[in-house]
């Protein structure tokens, strides 16, 4: 306790001490419990998968430049799509938002000194790092060929590479994400600032906030069912064996009853996100705020009822898959309420063509057209065409990458002058905006095209007639790359060389813009006490 | 305490980024009933999985669950209750400040958890003897269902699980054990032994759910 109270101490006399530059040493940053140095140490943690996970979509997406299966075996590709969506999913998506700017930002915005465990978010990091690494040794000893979604006998009976590795690796990593979760909901409800009630916490706190609650109430369910795949692949149980009397597609329930929830991990931080950049380039209130709020808890909700729409030809009864249809179309509402929302703030609001403004622009795009093609999935007479072909792969990665990795870059522009004290060059953080969603429609889209065609996903020899598409696809794949690399070069420049960013560059409102930049150790030098409703931008100011 | 009486504005206890000492209990609990509620659907799996085999092959389970050995089984659950009225008995000493009759109840607590992890073993063993460990000793004797295996596979996934989180359980109750003997505790600062009281508690429901749905099952059906 007495090395606190000097902290305090310290932070009081001389306010140019702050969280980066109160301790230089390996240990200060291996062993803080300073939330916001945890929210550092996870940005370099998933920046490395991130750069894992791309290699191998780029190996993926070499493949498919020509129809035959040239570039490498089926085997092996059977390996690096998985890796691809094992690292990705697991190891990227899932932590983020939450684990970065959720980490630095939702106790600063509830006005606390900290999250309300700030051991147990250090333990979150470490426990994501051993899983890290243990996805690293299955990748590195020889790969998994199950297909990120580990279904049952690929992963059981027919199985031939390191599946128990994998799964346990994606077990840890689901109890870092519940550990985060658990943090949120616990200082959401017990650290807010005097006068810091519900209805004024920014929409970015209400949406961790749903997505600690299907953290809490989904993770552990993909947890048991890993664990149920380890006994079987382990000690030979048959809880997914038909020869023991076991059903393998049990297993698809109990994952898609995680992964299907899980998705609205993947989206509904971003969402948060949109909703604080929104407000800002627009210099206006967020439209309808209370239906922003609870559509967010919608998701959350709707999202725990859907799982079976995974599952249409996965021999459910077909009234099962009417009431899945149903419930899923209704998630549509909530989604349809924020966009239109954020609609709604942009009319006439005073807007910054700044970078913030790009990525809020291309989000919408984006997530407009992967809301609107999960509509076509859901009904069920369609979904019976379209299933397991590169249509869905399309649609999810709208959803994942045209929406969480937008918003995560988006976001990490638009805060990054709180993180680091430092300003990027705006132009080049426009670039990579307009970079990102060019190299991204040229991805994706052609492969709504090939999946209606009928190109199934998961294949590396195709028809000659789908090679024009796929080669789009590639090169798509290309500008993409172009668009992470160009603001991770001009983002590290700033670290060293950019000017000095003072407390709001953006004239923004939220107890973040109100710290200095980057904040003191414990957020404020007082605790700060909240007297007006979120996002209350006045008029602006002639300069 | 003599650290309370040093720093007035810095409770004996109170963590660096709370306010006061109720905000850190609240957050103490509350964050124990997040982690016991993803702790009810970790287990909610296993149940799942359970309801759904019963109803595909009753007779199995009928089978299976008669060769479990039921006085056993009715001991244990009678030697959880009773951990978890010591168990509130401890917590309930702990508003007190009372250090000594934490020790004592805790000690009530640990030895009973402990009794139940040795009939375990002695029914472990049985089963291993008898050969019904699906995968790894398998040639059960005379008449079985050909899903026997599953219900076996069950048996030791779901009571493997719960005798996991009882061996943590006494883990953290050691660690307990020691910060009271410290003099860590006091009625003011008590949050630790009350959430960990919390998690004794739901490790012992879990039984409860457990011993009928696998012990008391096989009496139902006709038994063999």
């Amino acid at each position: 306790m007495a090395i606190t109270e000097q902290d305090v101490q310290a932070s009081e006399d001389a306010p140019s001490v702050n969280y980066l530059n109160n301790g230089y040493g390996l240990k200060s940053w291996l062993l803080t419990k300073d939330h916001k140095r945890i929210a550092v140490l996870y940005i370099i943690s998933i920046s490395i998968f991130f750069a894992l996970g791309g290699l191998f979509a780029s190996l993926v997406r070499f493949e498919l430049m020509t129809p035959e299966g040239d570039l490498m075996s089926s085997d092996t590709y059977n390996k690096v799509f998985s890796m691809h969506g094992i690292i990705m999913v697991f190891f990227f998506l899932v932590p983020s938002i939450p684990a970065t700017i959720g980490n630095f930002l939702v106790p600063i915005m509830v006005g606390a000194k900290d999250l309300a465990f700030p051991r147990v978010n250090l333990l979150s990091w470490y426990v994501y790092v051993v899983a890290g690494i243990l996805g690293t040794i299955a990748v590195v000893g020889g790969g998994v060929d199950t297909g990120w979604t580990f279904y049952t006998p690929y992963s059981s009976t027919y199985s031939n590479s390191n599946v128990i590795l994998a799964a346990m690796a994606a077990f840890m990593a689901g109890f870092s994400s519940i550990l985060t979760g658990l943090n949120f909901v616990v200082t959401i409800h017990t650290m807010r600032a005097p006068g810091m009630t519900w209805f004024r916490l920014p929409l970015f706190v209400w949406s961790h906030y749903a997505t600690s609650l299907i953290m809490l109430l989904g993770t552990p369910v993909i947890a048991i069912t890993l664990v149920l795949l380890m006994l079987e692949r382990g000690f030979g149980f048959g809880f997914f064996d038909p020869n023991l009397g076991g059903d393998p597609v049990l297993f698809q329930h109990l994952f898609w009853f995680y992964s299907h929830p899980a998705v609205y991990i993947m989206i509904l931080p971003s969402m948060g996100v949109m909703s604080e950049m929104v407000a800002s380039v627009a210099r206006k209130r967020v439209f309808g705020y209370e239906f922003v709020a609870f559509s967010s808890v919608a998701i959350a909700i709707l999202g725990f009822l859907v799982w079976g729409h995974h599952m249409f030809v996965s021999s459910q009864s077909t009234y099962a898959g009417m009431v899945f249809s149903i419930i899923t179309f209704l998630v549509a509402v909530p989604s349809a309420i924020k966009t239109f929302n954020w609609t709604a703030t942009l009319y006439k609001g005073s807007i910054v063509y700044d970078t913030a403004m790009f990525y809020v622009y291309g989000y919408l795009g984006l997530f407009l057209v992967g809301g609107l093609t999960g509509l076509f999935l859901s009904s069920m007479g369609l979904d019976i065409h379209l299933h397991d072909t590169y249509f869905v792969v399309a649609h999810f990665h709208y959803i994942m990458v045209g929406g969480q990795v937008m918003g995560y870059l988006g976001g990490m522009h638009f805060w990054w002058p709180k993180i680091t004290g430092k300003m990027f060059p705006d132009i080049w953080g426009r670039v990579s905006a307009l970079l990102v969603f060019l190299g991204f429609n040229l991805t994706f889209f052609p492969q709504f095209i090939l999946g209606y065609m009928g190109m199934p996903r998961r294949y590396h020899v195709y028809p000659d007639e789908f090679q024009v598409l796929n080669v789009a696809s590639s090169m798509g794949a290309s500008i993409l790359a172009l668009g992470y690399l160009v603001p991770g070069a001009y983002l590290t420049w700033s670290i060293f060389k950019g000017p000095k960013a003072p407390d709001n560059p953006w004239g923004a409102k939220g107890l973040e813009w109100e710290t200095t930049s980057p904040p003191p150790t414990f957020n404020f030098e007082e605790t700060p006490v909240v007297t007006e409703e979120a996002y209350q931008y006045g008029p602006i100011e002639e300069h | 305490m003599a650290d309370h009486a040093l720093h007035h504005d810095h409770p004996h206890g109170l963590a660096h980024q709370f306010e006061d000492m109720p905000q850190q209990k609240e957050s103490a609990v509350i964050g124990m009933w997040s982690f016991l509620i993803t702790e009810i659907l970790f287990f909610g799996g296993f149940f799942a999985t359970y309801l759904i085999y019963r109803s595909y092959y009753p007779e199995a389970f009928f089978e299976g669950s008669s060769h479990l050995d039921i006085p056993l089984g009715a001991f244990n659950t009678v030697v959880l209750i009773v951990s978890s009225l010591t168990m509130a008995m401890a917590v309930h000493k702990s508003h007190e400040g009372n250090k000594r009759g934490i020790l004592v109840y805790l000690t009530l607590t640990g030895i009973l958890g402990l009794t139940f992890l040795v009939v375990k073993y002695f029914e472990y063993s049985a089963k291993i003897e008898y050969g019904l460990v699906p995968g790894l000793v398998w040639h059960p004797h005379g008449e079985n269902s050909p899903q026997l295996a599953l219900f076996y596979s069950l048996y030791f996934g779901m009571t493997g699980m719960h005798a996991l989180h009882m061996i943590i359980g006494i883990g953290l109750l050691i660690w307990v054990f020691v910060k009271t003997a410290q003099g860590t505790y006091t009625a003011e600062y008590n949050a630790p032994v009350e959430i960990f009281g919390l998690y004794w508690h739901f490790v012992d429901i879990v039984w409860i759910f457990l011993f009928p749905l696998l012990y008391l099952l096989g009496t139902q059906g006709g038994g063999h």
